[in-house]
């Protein structure tokens, strides 16, 4: 499958997606947020950075980029669509998830790596895992602190559309121990922790983040 | 507009007005040297040159102190084990063959003083600046590191700098997407009102790609392109590197240049596309000194001209003078010598990036520097004499007279623990020290994964990043300088800066290539900090020469000190290695149970300036550990051929064989039981050098000792990893004692997280 990774001015991790992308047996598409075009991708990852500089508020200024008027139309079609740490940001600031991203409650950056609890292996990114699956994965953010009012808290949770959680630790202050979330169709999933920092031995934490770039390929299987 | 235009002070009214009263005093020039600058220019300059000369040949652009001391490293041989430098010293960062068409840059900086007035902002265009270095070499920036210094924990002033330091390295660092893999946070009461703040970029190039600051080419356009300039940093190298802080002087804020990541960011991309389409004839960052470094030092080495027209600079505030815009330290900003078929294209990648650029002047011949402001000139200078031809001072120096009393008062006499429930105690008070204990409350804000190459980081011994996803090309690099050697003796703490940093990046399997320091001193007008710094360079320089690694370029930072107390002399060394397979690099934690634990090298009563003397004892004197490069040489050669063999290395440094058996158990939880032959006390806590603590797998112990005795390398076997304490046997009351991992860990973890809450 080809898998689109965006580019925003700003944008860091994505040689990591591409190469996560590419590791998962996929074909990586460089798209750039400028082009009113997705090259014909299958689905698209919107990676970790500072897209503009995380100015105004993370994401809020991506979300206008002129790729993204493509992305959310696809999105609202069925295309997955992952949004990783400040990929999620934007994901929430276009209104393709709910809620919001802030600052983190003890204030500081945090880079560390991560146990999680996948709680919906039914989504398109996260076929490839078993139902509370643990998984450790890299996490590094500033404002990764989840928050929604609680009647969106209790519909996310009743509808089962809390991907993932975090264990042992809170990094962040999200509520509810919230670590990604997807849309009711489940091909949108935004996720704070980097899953595409965890493909390889040799570069982070195992390999327990390859299962979100092979899901795809397993769900078209399925 | 009117108004300043009227008032402006240009080649013409210097003739016309040539006894003028300049406040020459006031932006830090000496009286000798105003005269030599109205000798070069048979006038008196004008306002706009004597702000160009004041800031050339301030202490922190010109190394005019230091100059003298440091051209004996122009007389290493410019040559790695790898093969001839492609850049060295001169340029705005040292360039290495690592082999396979690659290359690549790197340099140590500090950025202590503005770190000091504004932690934040200090720490974040520290990082910037070094950056900006590598990218200007034509390398795609890599990794970072930040050596840090700091006062005691405990300090108030420790407090007040120390989280806005870790926060604009952080800040800086990861909104421009580079993994942060090591560095160093070191306590001393010295660095109370003078924080350190050393920072370290990688980047990496292809031969090709290759660039160098010069502008050639007669017509050739000079653009500048970035950030907009504006009223930040005015004179920060004057006022600030430049001179010792007072404790009630003004305070220097105005002084501290403001950063922006995300600008960086783009400059760093939008820099790589335009190398990659071939359109940069040359290329320069701006960093101290702004404008009036880029222009004169691209012209100076290029074919000796330039006219630049300053009133087509980008400005933030519309009402600064010629003189602030060729002051101004704003960050963010690069200068490129661009022919002018290429000037379209340049342009448009530029665009692209929402990076503003203008062209603001050209390359020429007539050897001077002319500068106009709306159509007049207000600068008319041989460039080579404002970049080149500052003033150059043979400071005295002399060693100073406490320094027999300091080596006379070795710590080899002070009492020590001699049961095993003292050693036990005193394992764990150092474990738990501020110098030793968890740095994670510091390295947890920084990314040390971004770009998904980050092989080895904080804590290992050195930080490793793969360069080529299909050959498994990698670098290797470390920082190190215990400041405490140094003050005993300067000489050898250098040359122990080189070798820890030597063995730490040959413990992770790769070999050491090359050298980037960082000379931390105080006040050169004092005669025995001049002291220090000429044995420690001379140290350094001899040091090199033993290891065959070349000083590919760094910097030197003076006024360290705050009234007459000067900082520890610090002079960080950088070594960086290459590994040609990183998927064979050796860990320095212990990977398994049942393998076999070795001490290589040799042990002796040295103590004096070890951890041990200052946590316990509070006490600096005597000599520092011997060093002996041959020992070392032949240590990373056991290493280098010892990759695949060993389960893991860890040098042993600060805190001697009790910190690095501490710290190989804490990774994975893995504990070893381990029998000290001889004095435990001194096989615990001496810090000799040349001694790397190793494992093998059990039925790997002959290969090893074999492989040791090749190299001539002392080899003991202390005992085998497993369970989950420490337990240390030896001939000492009690003869053995047990040291639980989650204890020392409990320990080792809470001290920087309780010290800042």
């Amino acid at each position: 499958m080809k898998i689109g990774v965006v580019t925003f001015p700003g944008t860091l991790d994505d040689v990591d997606a591409s190469r996560a992308v590419t590791i998962g047996g996929n074909e990586a598409v460089a798209l750039w947020h400028g082009d009113h075009d997705l090259k014909g991708v299958d689905a698209v990852v919107l990676p970790g950075g500072f897209s503009f500089g995380d100015y105004l508020r993370c994401g809020a200024i991506s979300r206008f980029s002129p790729v993204m008027t493509e992305v959310i139309e696809a999105a609202h079609k069925g295309m997955p669509v992952l949004g990783i740490c400040n990929g999620f940001q934007i994901l929430t600031e276009a209104h393709l998830l709910p809620g919001a991203l802030i600052r983190n409650d003890h204030r500081k950056f945090v880079c560390r790596d991560q146990k999680l609890r996948i709680e919906n292996n039914a989504t398109a990114w996260t076929s490839a895992y078993a139902k509370d699956q643990e998984i450790t994965v890299v996490l590094k953010n500033g404002e990764g602190s989840y928050v929604a009012d609680v009647e969106t808290l209790d519909m996310l949770e009743g509808e089962g559309r809390v991907v993932a959680r975090y264990l042992d630790v809170n990094p962040n202050g999200s509520l509810r121990d919230i670590a990604g979330i997807t849309n009711e169709r489940g091909n949108v999933v935004g996720l704070m922790p980097h899953p595409e920092h965890a493909v390889e031995e040799l570069c982070g934490p195992g390999t327990e983040g390859l299962g979100f770039f092979t899901s795809l390929a397993a769900s078209v299987f399925a | 507009m009117t108004e300043s235009r009227s008032a402006l002070d240009t080649v013409a009214v210097a003739s016309t007005d040539p006894e003028r009263e300049q406040p020459w005093a006031d932006l830090g020039l000496k009286e000798d040297e105003y005269a030599r600058i109205r000798e070069i220019l048979g006038r008196r300059p004008t306002s706009s040159e004597l702000a160009m000369y004041s800031v050339m040949w301030s202490e922190h652009c010109s190394y005019k102190s230091s100059k003298v001391h440091l051209r004996q490293f122009g007389e290493l041989k410019q040559e790695t084990p790898r093969g001839p430098m492609l850049a060295g010293i001169g340029e705005n960062a040292g360039v290495l063959d690592i082999g396979q068409g690659y290359a690549v840059s790197f340099k140590v900086e500090s950025h202590n003083h503005p770190s000091y007035v504004e932690p934040y902002q200090g720490a974040a265009t520290g990082i910037g600046g070094i950056v900006r270095d590598i990218i200007a070499m034509g390398a795609r920036p890599v990794a970072v590191m930040d050596p840090l210094r700091f006062g005691p924990l405990d300090a108030d002033d420790t407090h007040r700098v120390l989280p806005g330091i870790v926060a604009g390295v952080g800040g800086y660092g990861n909104c421009l997407g580079l993994p942060n893999i090591g560095g160093e946070a070191v306590f001393d009461e010295t660095y109370i009102g003078n924080p350190l703040v050393n920072a370290l970029a990688v980047g990496v190039l292809r031969h090709e790609d290759l660039h160098l600051a010069n502008a050639t080419g007669e017509g050739n356009l000079v653009v500048l392109y970035g950030a907009r300039t504006g009223g930040d940093g005015i004179g920060g190298v004057s006022v600030l590197a430049s001179e010792t802080f007072d404790a009630d002087g003004p305070a220097k804020r105005p002084a501290v240049q403001v950063g922006d990541p995300f600008m960086e960011k783009l400059l760093i991309e939008c820099t790589l596309e335009l190398y990659a389409a071939h359109v940069v004839a040359g290329i320069q960052d701006l960093g101290g000194a702004g404008l009036s470094c880029a222009t004169s030092e691209l012209a100076s080495a290029g074919d000796g001209g330039m006219h630049v027209h300053l009133d087509k600079v980008p400005l933030r505030d519309s009402t600064l003078s010629p003189e602030e815009i060729l002051m101004s330290e704003s960050q963010e900003r690069m200068m490129a010598v661009v022919e002018p078929k290429n000037i379209d294209a340049f342009l448009a990648i530029c665009a692209k990036w929402d990076v503003e650029a203008a062209v603001i002047g050209e390359v020429t011949e007539t050897g001077r520097l002319i500068i106009d402001w709306h159509g007049q000139t207000v600068v008319d200078v041989p460039p080579g004499t404002v970049a080149h031809e500052g003033p150059v001072y043979n400071r005295p120096f002399a060693r100073p007279d406490w320094q027999d009393a300091l080596q006379a008062d070795g710590a080899e006499k002070l009492e020590r623990p001699t049961t095993g429930a003292e050693l036990r105690e005193t394992v764990i008070k150092l474990a738990a020290s501020p110098n030793l204990c968890d740095k994670s409350w510091i390295t947890d804000q920084y990314d040390r994964y971004v770009r998904g190459n980050t092989v080895l980081s904080q804590p290992e011994d050195s930080g490793m990043i793969r360069i080529d996803d299909e050959t498994n090309l990698g670098v290797s690099v470390s920082t190190d300088c215990n400041g405490r050697f140094a003050k005993l003796d300067p000489f050898a703490g250098a040359q122990l800066a080189l070798v820890e940093s030597y063995r730490n990046v040959a413990t992770g399997g790769a070999q050491p290539l090359a050298v980037s320091d960082c000379l931390n001193f105080g006040s050169p007008e004092d005669p025995a900090v001049m002291w220090q710094f000429a044995q420690a360079c001379t140290g350094l320089k001899e040091g090199c020469q033993e290891l065959g690694t070349p000083v590919t370029g760094g910097n030197v930072s003076l006024y360290n000190q705050t009234g007459e107390v000067a900082i520890l002399p610090t002079p960080v060394v950088a070594v960086l290695g290459v590994i040609d397979d990183v998927t064979k690099r050796t860990p320095s934690s212990f990977q398994a149970e049942g393998q076999a634990v070795y001490l290589l090298g040799e042990t002796r009563e040295e103590l004096s300036g070890s951890e041990w003397a200052h946590v316990v004892h509070q006490h600096l004197g005597g000599l520092p550990p011997k060093v002996d490069f041959a020992a070392e040489k032949a240590l990373a050669a056991f290493l280098f051929e010892g990759v695949g063999l060993l389960a893991s290395a860890h040098d042993l440094s600060d805190g001697g064989l009790s910190q690095a058996l501490v710290e190989s158990s804490l990774k994975n939880s893995i504990g070893a039981t381990v029998t000290l032959e001889g004095d435990a006390f001194l096989g615990l806590f001496a810090e000799s050098t040349a001694r790397v603590l190793v494992t093998v797998a059990a039925d790997k112990t002959a290969e090893l000792e074999a492989l040791a005795a090749k190299h001539g390398v002392p080899a003991a076997a202390l005992g085998t990893t497993g369970g989950d304490s420490l337990i240390v046997g030896g001939s000492f009351e009690g003869g053995q004692f047990e040291l639980p991992i989650a204890e020392v860990r409990a320990a080792w973890s809470a001290t920087l997280p309780t010290a800042m809450a």
